[in-house]
């Protein structure tokens, strides 16, 4: 191997690497059980992953369509259409925050609206996460949906139609399953970029335990005036991103080819 | 007759335009080079394109059903009507029983009632105990079989199949083929098949059209298109020679300077088909009886089974078999100079 080229390479993955070993050899090991079975920790723990959970929900529902509409349909604007709906994706998510905000927040362009005829906030609670979250995942879930309909055979959805399955049909009985893989990746990749949402999410939602902190906010926080919590923390979500990545590799992406071939 | 399509449609460069009639129960085949517009015929009868022109109707009991034209498009699933694609096109995520049930459950068709009528054409095209099994577990064979059996599950109106068999390997090809014949003569609907393999169109249709660039070029039985080809592309996929030219009585000025002898009489513009089997080849100029006899030069020699398949340009050009062993002995290569003749009672002359 050319030595211009892997000494470099040795270099990225030292960086890429030490950082995430730091965080092991500095963790509290002796400490751990202690500082995770704290109420705040769980608190956060358990919002995280509910307001994750739920962003990729509210994706999947939204995200879906979007896809089909970019992928399949013949209408005019397409790209337009992509570009305005991957612009969270190299949004700075603070941005996306402040705009969620100017739209939603109590004297928002649609939230003065809510406020007014069903005195209802969004900002500052559960629901504020999960759409500062949804903001930012959804795209990851629209780019791989539409991937995945773009590879899969569109020739299977005639054979659809004429055994006359109307483009409803086709699509849930058809183009669904086959790109289920797709689906299933692109949810799981949405759902770990909601689940270290951090920028919108403190803009929009705010910091409040038990409400609106989830883990990225809680690990900020800590690291202020309890740093081994910090660590500890960080540990958790490095644990969840490993464990996403490898469900991912093994089901999914590694295989996703195999069914449809 | 029972379906009437003329199909009008713009294909890039190509403007397809092309009528059709078949009527209950005939298998017409559209028989073409790949891009003639033969399979943008079948999807727009499919309903799965849109024509730019023309009407495209079928007679149903008390009048007909207009499927495009008079400022309609019926979308193909509203067309009772079943269609065989080229590499099958099973789900993969069904079993191959779900498959053939797929059909008669868009139409309504209850889930138990559709799976027992998909299993009995399962064993109607002997896949009994392929049911259960995934499209991916089948052989090619039986993947186009159960198509087939899906295809006409619903007991459609209009059978379209597009070069069913060309993915095949050559032996399943010939029993698929004859299974194919056998439920295509008990199916009473009309049936379109595009193929670009003259075998399968002579061996399954009761009429061929031929169409080339978008238009059709000759029609009628499989035996007339294979004695009387019209054009240089039907002619090579029958394997004739194919000469134009000018008859009077039994001799025929070809329009590119030769002189033909023919044993049938005729008179004006004809066509001549001169069968590669029928034309002899000599180093020296044969004496004797045969009153056509040319100098040509071989432009290629290709092996064909047991004979040796060789293109002689001059001015009457042809193709000529020559068995292996007389190859040989004639010790030819390409650009030597032969002789070449033909018996007038085999050559064929039929007006343009």
């Amino acid at each position: 191997m050319p030595a211009p080229l892997l000494v470099p390479a040795l270099v990225g993955v030292a960086f890429l690497v030490l950082p995430l070993l730091g965080l092991l050899i500095r963790a509290p090991w002796s400490d751990l059980w202690p500082q995770l079975t704290q109420p705040q920790v769980g608190q956060a723990l358990r919002l995280s992953l509910v307001s994750a959970t739920l962003a990729t929900l509210v994706s999947l529902v939204l995200g879906v369509p979007i896809a089909w509409v970019l992928a399949r349909s013949t209408l005019p604007g397409r790209s337009v259409l992509r570009a305005l709906v991957t612009v969270p994706l190299v949004l700075p998510p603070v941005v996306g925050g402040v705009a969620l905000f100017l739209v939603l927040g109590r004297q928002g362009i649609l939230g003065r609206y809510l406020y007014e005829e069903f005195d209802y906030t969004i900002p500052f609670t559960t629901t504020a996460v999960v759409i500062a979250e949804t903001f930012v995942a959804m795209p990851f879930l629209v780019i791989s949906v539409e991937g995945a309909l773009r590879a899969a055979d569109a020739r299977f959805e005639d054979a659809a139609a004429t055994l006359g399955a109307n483009r409803w049909t086709t699509f849930r009985r058809v183009t669904l399953p086959l790109v289920a893989p797709g689906v299933a990746a692109g949810a799981v990749l949405c759902w770990a970029r909601a689940l270290g949402e951090f920028g919108a999410t403190i803009t929009f939602a705010g910091n409040f335990p038990g409400t609106t902190q989830t883990m990225p906010l809680a690990v900020y926080l800590a690291l202020q005036s309890n740093p081994e919590g910090a660590i500890v923390l960080s540990l958790v979500l490095l644990f969840v991103s490993l464990a996403t990545l490898l469900l991912l590799r093994d089901r999914w992406l590694g295989r996703s080819g195999a069914p449809l071939a | 007759m029972s379906l009437r399509a003329h199909v009008v449609v713009q294909r890039g460069a190509l403007l397809v335009d092309v009528d059709l009639t078949v009527a209950d129960g005939e298998v017409l085949a559209v028989l073409g080079p790949n891009g003639a517009g033969k399979s943008t015929v079948l999807r727009v009868l499919a309903g799965l394109l849109a024509p730019d022109g023309g009407r495209v109707a079928i007679d149903v009991p008390g009048g007909e059903l207009v499927w495009d034209g008079d400022q309609r498009h019926v979308p193909a699933h509203e067309r009772p009507l079943g269609m065989v694609f080229q590499d099958h096109l099973l789900f993969p995520h069904l079993s191959t029983t779900d498959n053939v049930a797929f059909g008669l459950r868009t139409r309504g068709v209850r889930k138990a009632q559709a799976r027992t009528t998909a299993a009995a054409w399962l064993a109607r095209v002997g896949l009994a105990e392929f049911g259960d099994r995934r499209p991916t577990q089948l052989s090619g064979g039986q993947a186009q079989r159960a198509a087939l059996a899906r295809a006409l599950v619903g007991e459609p109106r209009l059978l379209l199949l597009d070069e069913p068999l060309s993915a095949l390997d050559a032996r399943t090809r010939l029993t698929v083929r004859a299974e194919l014949r056998r439920h295509l003569a008990e199916f009473g609907g009309c049936t379109v098949l595009v193929s670009h393999d003259p075998v399968d169109a002579m061996a399954l249709a009761d009429r061929v059209v031929v169409v080339e660039d978008g238009v059709v070029v000759q029609e009628g039985t499989p035996a007339e298109v294979a004695r009387m080809p019209r054009t240089d592309y039907v002619a090579r996929l029958v394997g004739l020679s194919l000469l134009p030219g000018t008859a009077s009585g039994t001799r025929v000025d070809l329009d590119g300077g030769g002189l033909v002898w023919t044993g049938e009489e005729a008179a004006g513009e004809v066509f001549v088909a001169v069968r590669p089997e029928t034309v002899s080849l000599y180093l020296a100029r044969p004496d004797g009886s045969p009153r056509n006899v040319w100098a040509l030069t071989l432009v290629a020699a290709t092996p064909h089974g047991s004979t040796v398949r060789c293109d002689l340009d001059g001015e009457v050009p042809l193709t000529a078999d020559v068995t292996a062993t007389a190859f040989a002995e004639l010790g030819l290569v390409p650009g030597a100079q032969v002789w070449a003749s033909v018996k007038a009672s085999e050559i064929a002359v039929y007006p343009r």
